[in-house]
């Protein structure tokens, strides 16, 4: 009984950590920009293929192919933003998730065909292979791993938010857009860094989480409303807020899968509208 | 209340030659390709679906993503009336379809209504999934993932077969459409219809005149549910079939792109935009379903960038353009905001 409850708290931790460290580029960009970016899910998935080519066909080793392929994506997504985000900011919001879904359409094509329709995995290394013991009990080293490297970037995340220049602008441009223009912020700048950034961090996401989502070309319809559901929940543009609903959202899920497998993801989706009602702009809203 | 001389709601709805249009290309359809009826009255739903969302999105400007959530009640209710209760009289399933589907939306709406924006848009998500799962677990009822089977009709009015060549379906498909589309055209040329423009294009200030805006809002969503259902249960009764993708986040989907390709607000663009979409994906997906699903994504991405308005907004534009005079009769334009 404490067994599988330890095991559900860690299995949920490591995909609520998951889950955090792709839709947090996507709260900070929603929040910032007010587009709601339906293919945030696509750069992530993006991220894992990219990532598996590197590793599986180029023999890079694992440690330098995830962040070559946050790179990858994050210049991918710049493009994006430049020729197509940027002239929907500010349109209404059918539109941009009009444009977003057809990006998200093209993208699962162009994703069959290079890496084909079957789940592939991105290989771990022996090293992170096998059971860690913790001192109280053994955990998988891969998830345990992926906790530790969130973790890393989490307090990554939150010393570039709170703490530099760049943080403070963006915080700033979340509150009033307007009054930051004025004060010489330049907006545009600012807008397209935090889009690379949050892109970056979903294809991180993204690749380090093969083993726990599994990688398809429709992954990015398939877990998009699971990121949309931590934006929404956690509130528009607020770290904290992301960091609540992924934890919950990651163990309720694993949580109604494990003792409730037949009602599937009911759990998570009866939750999420009970939360929205009592707080439509979500936990922490700015 | 007093209408200004200069703009009278009501003047749109008499019926202009252009309109008979749809309904002469859906008859000679029938007499033209008779090997395609199925695909035909697939077609047909899909418009009543489209057009019911048009209800909702091109009117009153409620973005939903989960308008399958009530298209497939109205296909569950049909299927299981017959499957299961031995009730398989076509019509009364189709009203009862409807009924179910519209009661569904009615208490639906009266909780989301309350919010906007991307909370909206998650609600009505959360509420296509959610009945989805529920439909995917009650496999007693529903059939789980394996399909509801064992529908079965009896004679359309106690007369007509339905035929294996899907005949009577289409033609039963397009008289319902038909009879749906007079009640949706007399309620958006109402003056009910012009207080839902009014919300879409400024709702504060509708506020401020003092229209109950909610009110409005729920009363057009559960309008727009039972057109919905309505359509759900056609598919369900012709096909003798419901699947568990009736529900599915795909099909809100598929059914707004339909919409958005053939232009919003306008109550036509649904006929344009579903035929448009569901005979290109007939035949590009059996090329391959790749191309299929690029095609579509790069022609949405296209609409939107270059005709926000839809095929029949490009149409008005080029028309306008040609006479050189104002199109807009009577229909106010949508501000760019």
């Amino acid at each position: 009984m404490i067994n599988s409850l330890v095991s559900i708290a860690f299995d949920g931790l490591a995909f609520a950590m998951i889950l955090f460290i792709i839709s947090v580029g996507l709260s900070v960009t929603m929040g910032l920009m007010g587009f709601v970016n339906l293919a945030h899910g696509m750069f992530a998935m993006l991220g894992g293929y990219i990532a598996v080519s590197f590793v599986r066909d180029m023999g890079v080793p694992f440690l330098l192919g995830a962040p070559l392929a946050c790179v990858a994506v994050a210049l991918v997504s710049i493009v994006l933003e430049r020729l197509l985000y940027r002239r929907l900011y500010g349109a209404d919001e059918l539109q941009q998730v009009l444009l977003t879904i057809g990006l998200v359409f093209m993208g699962i094509a162009v994703c069959t065909f290079l890496w084909g329709p079957l789940n592939v995995q991105l290989d771990v290394p022996l090293y992170l292979k096998g059971q860690v013991d913790l001192g109280f009990r053994r955990f998988p080293t891969y998830r345990t791993f992926i906790i530790l490297v969130s973790f890393v970037t989490i307090i990554g995340l939150w010393y570039g938010f709170e703490r530099t220049l760049l943080g403070a602008k963006v915080r700033a441009a979340v509150d009033n857009q307007r009054m930051a223009e004025t004060v010489g912020i330049n907006i545009r700048r600012l807008f397209t860094l935090t889009f690379a950034l949050g892109s970056g961090l979903a294809a991180l996401g993204g690749a380090l989480g093969t083993e726990i989502l599994g990688l398809t070309p429709t992954y990015a319809l398939e877990y998009l409303v699971y990121f949309l559901i931590v934006v929404a929940v956690g509130g528009l543009g607020s770290l904290r807020g992301a960091f609540a609903a992924s934890l919950i959202l990651g163990i309720v899920d694993t949580a109604g899968k494990y003792y409730l497998p037949a009602f599937g993801a009911f759990f998570i989706f009866a939750v999420t509208i009970i939360l929205l009602l009592w707080r439509p702009q979500g936990f922490y809203a700015r | 209340m007093e209408q200004p001389a200069h703009r009278n709601p009501l003047r749109t709805a008499a019926i202009r030659p252009a309109e008979l249009l749809p309904w002469l290309a859906a008859g000679a359809g029938f007499f033209l390709f008779p090997d395609y009826l199925q695909l035909g009255s697939q077609i047909l739903i899909m418009v009543l679906f489209a057009l019911s969302l048009d209800m909702i999105l091109g009117y009153a400007g409620i973005v939903s993503l989960g308008h399958a959530a009530l298209f497939g009640t109205g296909a569950y209710t049909a299927g299981i009336l017959s499957a299961h209760l031995g009730w398989s009289e076509p019509l009364s399933g189709l009203l009862i379809a409807g009924l179910v589907a519209g009661a569904v939306g009615f208490v639906c709406g009266a909780v989301i209504l309350y919010t906007r924006g991307l909370t909206l848009l998650m609600l009505t998500l959360a509420v296509t999934i959610l009945l989805q799962e529920l439909a995917n677990e009650q496999e007693h009822w529903t059939g789980g993932d394996d399909g509801l089977t064992g529908v079965v009709m009896e004679p359309l009015l106690g007369m007509f077969e339905f035929d294996l060549y899907g005949q009577t379906a289409y033609l039963y498909a397009l008289a319902v459409l038909f009879v749906v589309f007079l009640a949706a055209r007399t309620i958006v040329n109402s003056s009910f219809g012009q207080s839902l423009r009014g919300i879409r294009e400024n709702e504060r200030r509708m506020h401020a005149i003092g229209c109950p805006v909610y009110r409005q809002m729920l009363r057009i969503y559960t309008i727009a549910a039972v057109m919905a259902g309505i359509a759900g249960a056609l598919l369900a009764q012709t096909t003798e079939f419901v699947a568990l993708d009736v529900l599915s986040f795909e099909r809100s989907g598929d059914v707004m792109i339909m919409l958005i390709l053939g232009g919003t607000g306008r109550l036509y663009g649904a006929f344009i935009g579903a035929p448009v979409y569901m005979i290109l994906q007939d035949q590009l997906a059996k090329l391959s379903p790749e191309y299929w699903l690029f095609g579509i994504g790069a022609l949405l991405v296209a609409t939107i960038l270059y005709a926000p308005e839809g095929m029949l907004g490009l149409a008005e534009r080029c028309r306008a353009w040609l006479v050189r005079e104002d199109t807009s009769s009577g229909r106010p334009e949508r501000s760019e905001s």
